[in-house]
C-alpha cells in the first residue's frame, strides 16, 4: 500500500451543510475517518446520514463546508474521488436480471479496471466474498445476504481506499448479517480499506465499529469509540448514549419515500 | 486476496484527465452499459416478440383495410409497403418513449446512485441506455423485415436500403430514448411518467408521415410534423426502402436525426442526476 498517499485521513468532513430549499438536511457536520478504520454513522431515518454519504460520493453538491475523500476534494476533484471509492447504497444496486458474474464484469468495466487484470480481480472478489457457487446464477434468485455479498464484491474490484455502505444489513436475518460483517472485517484487515457504514442498529455499531458518530436532525450529537461514548454519558448501551446525547429515544423518522423504499427492500431481501 | 492486491489501486493512480482519456472513458462506459442491456435481453427476450405483434396488426389489418385508398400511398404501389417503415419506426418509438421508466425504476432500487458514484461519465450512462433501446428496435425491425419477405410485400430490397434504414432507425430510437430519460428525470414518479409517455407518443406518431404522406395533412399539422424527429426517421427509411429518389434528402434525414440525438442526449446527461433527488 506504499503508493497510497496515506498522509491524509480516508475521509475528512469539515462543517458540512446541505439544504434542500427550506429544509436543512445536514447542519454543520465535522468528522474524519482514518485509513483502515471501521467508522459508524448512527442515527434514525431522516437524520441526514444518506445525504452525507451522497456528498462524500460526489453525487450531491453541498451547500457549504468541505469534504475530502481519499485525499481529494469531493467538489473540485469529483472524478478522482469516484475513482478511489466504493459505494453500496441502501437499496439494491446490482441488476436482478443479470448473473453475478455479469454484474462483476460490468462494474470492472465501468470503473476502468484494465482489461488484462479484469479476470484475476473478478476471481479474487468472488473468492473473498465466498460467491463461487452462485456467481453464474441470475441475481434475482439470490437471498438478501447473497445480494449484499455480491454488491460488496463488485465494490472491491477497484481496491477502493474507502468503502461507503448505507445500511448494509437492513432487511437481513441475523445469520446473513453476521456473514456480511465477517466479510467486511476481513476486507478491512487484508486490504486496509476504510469502511464508513451508516446504520440505525445500535447493537451492530457497538460490536463492529471502532469509532462512531451519532447523528440526529442533521447534527452530530456525539462521537468517539463505543466505550468512550458509554463512559462519557455514563450509559450501559449505545441506545442509552443516543438518548442522553440527543435528549430523546431513537425514533423512526424519514419521508414517505424513505419508508416506502426501506419496506420494499426489506420485502425483496426477506 | 492474492498477491496482486499489493499493487496500487488501478483507477486512482493513473486517472488521466486529457480529452483522449475522457473520450476513452465515455466510449468504454457506453459500451459497458449497452453490453449489459444486451445481456438482459438475452436472459429474457419474450417481450421483444410480444412487442412485435402490434406492428404486425398495423401492417396487416390497418394496411390491408386501406390498401385501396389510392391517395394514401404517396404513389408507390402497395400501401402495406408504404407504411412498413412507419410501422417499424412506431414500434421502436413505443419502446424508446417508455425507456425512461427504467431510470425511475433504477432510482427506486439503488443502481442509479451507485452508477453516479463511479468514474463513468453521465453521457455514457445515457448513451448506453439509449443503445439498449436501439438494439431492441433493430431486433424488432429484423422480425418485421422477415415478415415482409414471407408475406411477399414488395419493398425495394437492397443492402444499402436495409442497413441504412436500420442505422437511421437506431439513431432515431436512441434520440427518443434520451427524450424519455429527460421526461423521467423531470416527472420522477412512475404514475406521472406513464401518463406523460402516452401523451407524447401518440401525437408524435400521428403528426408524422408514418401512415400517410404529409401532403394530406392540414397545414397546421404539417407544420408540427416538420419539426417532429419521427418524420425524418420515417421519411429517410422510406426513401431507402421504397427506392424513392434518394437525392440529398436522405442525408438531411440522417443529419436531423443525429442533431435530435445530440440535443436530447446532452439534456438527459445534464438532468440525470436530478432523478435521484
Amino acid at each position: 500500500m506504499s503508493s497510497r498517499p496515506d498522509t491524509e485521513p480516508a475521509v475528512l468532513v469539515d462543517d458540512l451543510v446541505v439544504r434542500f430549499g427550506d429544509v436543512t438536511a445536514v447542519a454543520g457536520v465535522s468528522f474524519s475517518v482514518e485509513n483502515g478504520e471501521v467508522f459508524g454513522l448512527l442515527g434514525p431515518n431522516g437524520a441526514g446520514k444518506t445525504t452525507t454519504l451522497r456528498v462524500l460520493t460526489t453525487v450531491l453538491r453541498p451547500t457549504a463546508g468541505r469534504a475530502r475523500v481519499a485525499g481529494h476534494d469531493a467538489l473540485a476533484e469529483g472524478l478522482h474521488v469516484r475513482a478511489s471509492i466504493g459505494y453500496i447504497p441502501q437499496a439494491i444496486s446490482v441488476d436482478a436480471a443479470l448473473t453475478g458474474r455479469e454484474s462483476l464484469e460490468f462494474y470492472a468495466r465501468v470503473n476502468g479496471v484494465p482489461r488484462r487484470e479484469r479476470k484475476a480481480r473478478i476471481a479474487d472478489a468472488i473468492e473473498t466474498m465466498g460467491l463461487e457457487s452462485i456467481v453464474d446464477r441470475l441475481a434475482r434468485t439470490y437471498s438478501g445476504g447473497m445480494l449484499r455479498r455480491l454488491e460488496v464484491a463488485t465494490a472491491l474490484l477497484t481496491r477502493p481506499r474507502v468503502l461507503f455502505l448505507d445500511e448494509p444489513t437492513v432487511g437481513l436475518d441475523p445469520t446473513a448479517r453476521r456473514l456480511v460483517w465477517e466479510h467486511l472485517e476481513m476486507l478491512r484487515d487484508e486490504e486496509g480499506t476504510a469502511l464508513l457504514v451508516t446504520t440505525h442498529i445500535m447493537e451492530e455499531a457497538e460490536r463492529h465499529c471502532e469509532r462512531i458518530a451519532i447523528m440526529d436532525l442533521g447534527r452530530l450529537a456525539a462521537q468517539g469509540s463505543p466505550q468512550e461514548l458509554k463512559d462519557e454519558f455514563g450509559a450501559a448501551s449505545l441506545d442509552d448514549v443516543f438518548a442522553a446525547a440527543t435528549g430523546h429515544e431513537i425514533v423512526e423518522g424519514g419521508s414517505f419515500r424513505d419508508v416506502r423504499r426501506q419496506r420494499r427492500i426489506a420485502r425483496r431481501l426477506g | 486476496m492474492s498477491a496482486a492486491s499489493a499493487g496500487s489501486p488501478a483507477a486512482s493512480a493513473e486517472l488521466r484527465l486529457d480529452p483522449l482519456a475522457r473520450l476513452g472513458r465515455l466510449v468504454s462506459g457506453t459500451g459497458a452499459i449497452a453490453r449489459v442491456e444486451v445481456q438482459k435481453l438475452r436472459h429474457d427476450n419474450l417481450d421483444i416478440f410480444t412487442r412485435s405483434v402490434q406492428p404486425l396488426l398495423w401492417l396487416f389489418v390497418f394496411g390491408t383495410a386501406l390498401q385501396h385508398a389510392r391517395s394514401l400511398n404517396g404513389g408507390t404501389g402497395d400501401y402495406r409497403a408504404y407504411i412498413a417503415p412507419g410501422v417499424m419506426a412506431q414500434a421502436a418509438l413505443f419502446v424508446a418513449i417508455f425507456y425512461g421508466l427504467a431510470v425511475i425504476w433504477e432510482r427506486d432500487l439503488g443502481q442509479l446512485q451507485r452508477l453516479l458514484a463511479t468514474p463513468l461519465p453521465r453521457l455514457g450512462i445515457v448513451l448506453g441506455k439509449a443503445s439498449g433501446a436501439s438494439v431492441r428496435a433493430i431486433v424488432q425491425a429484423i422480425v418485421l423485415f422477415a415478415v415482409l419477405a414471407i408475406a411477399r410485400i414488395e419493398i425495394h430490397w437492397s443492402v444499402f436500403g436495409v442497413l441504412g434504414s436500420l442505422v437511421l432507425l437506431a439513431i432515431g430510437t436512441a434520440a427518443f430514448a434520451c427524450l424519455s430519460m429527460v421526461l423521467a428525470a423531470v416527472v420522477k414518479t412512475r404514475e406521472r411518467f406513464m401518463g406523460i409517455g402516452q401523451l407524447v407518443a401518440m401525437p408524435l406518431f400521428f403528426a408524422s408521415s408514418a401512415l400517410y404522406p404529409l401532403a394530406l395533412l392540414p397545414v397546421w399539422l404539417r407544420a408540427i410534423a416538420r419539426v417532429n424527429p419521427l418524420t425524418y426517421e420515417v421519411e429517410g427509411m422510406r426513401r431507402m426502402l421504397l427506392a424513392l429518389p434518394v437525392g440529398d434528402a436522405v442525408w438531411i434525414d440522417f443529419a436531423v436525426s443525429i442533431a435530435f440525438l445530440a440535443v436530447f442526449a446532452g439534456l438527459a446527461a445534464r438532468l440525470y442526476p436530478r432523478a435521484i433527488l
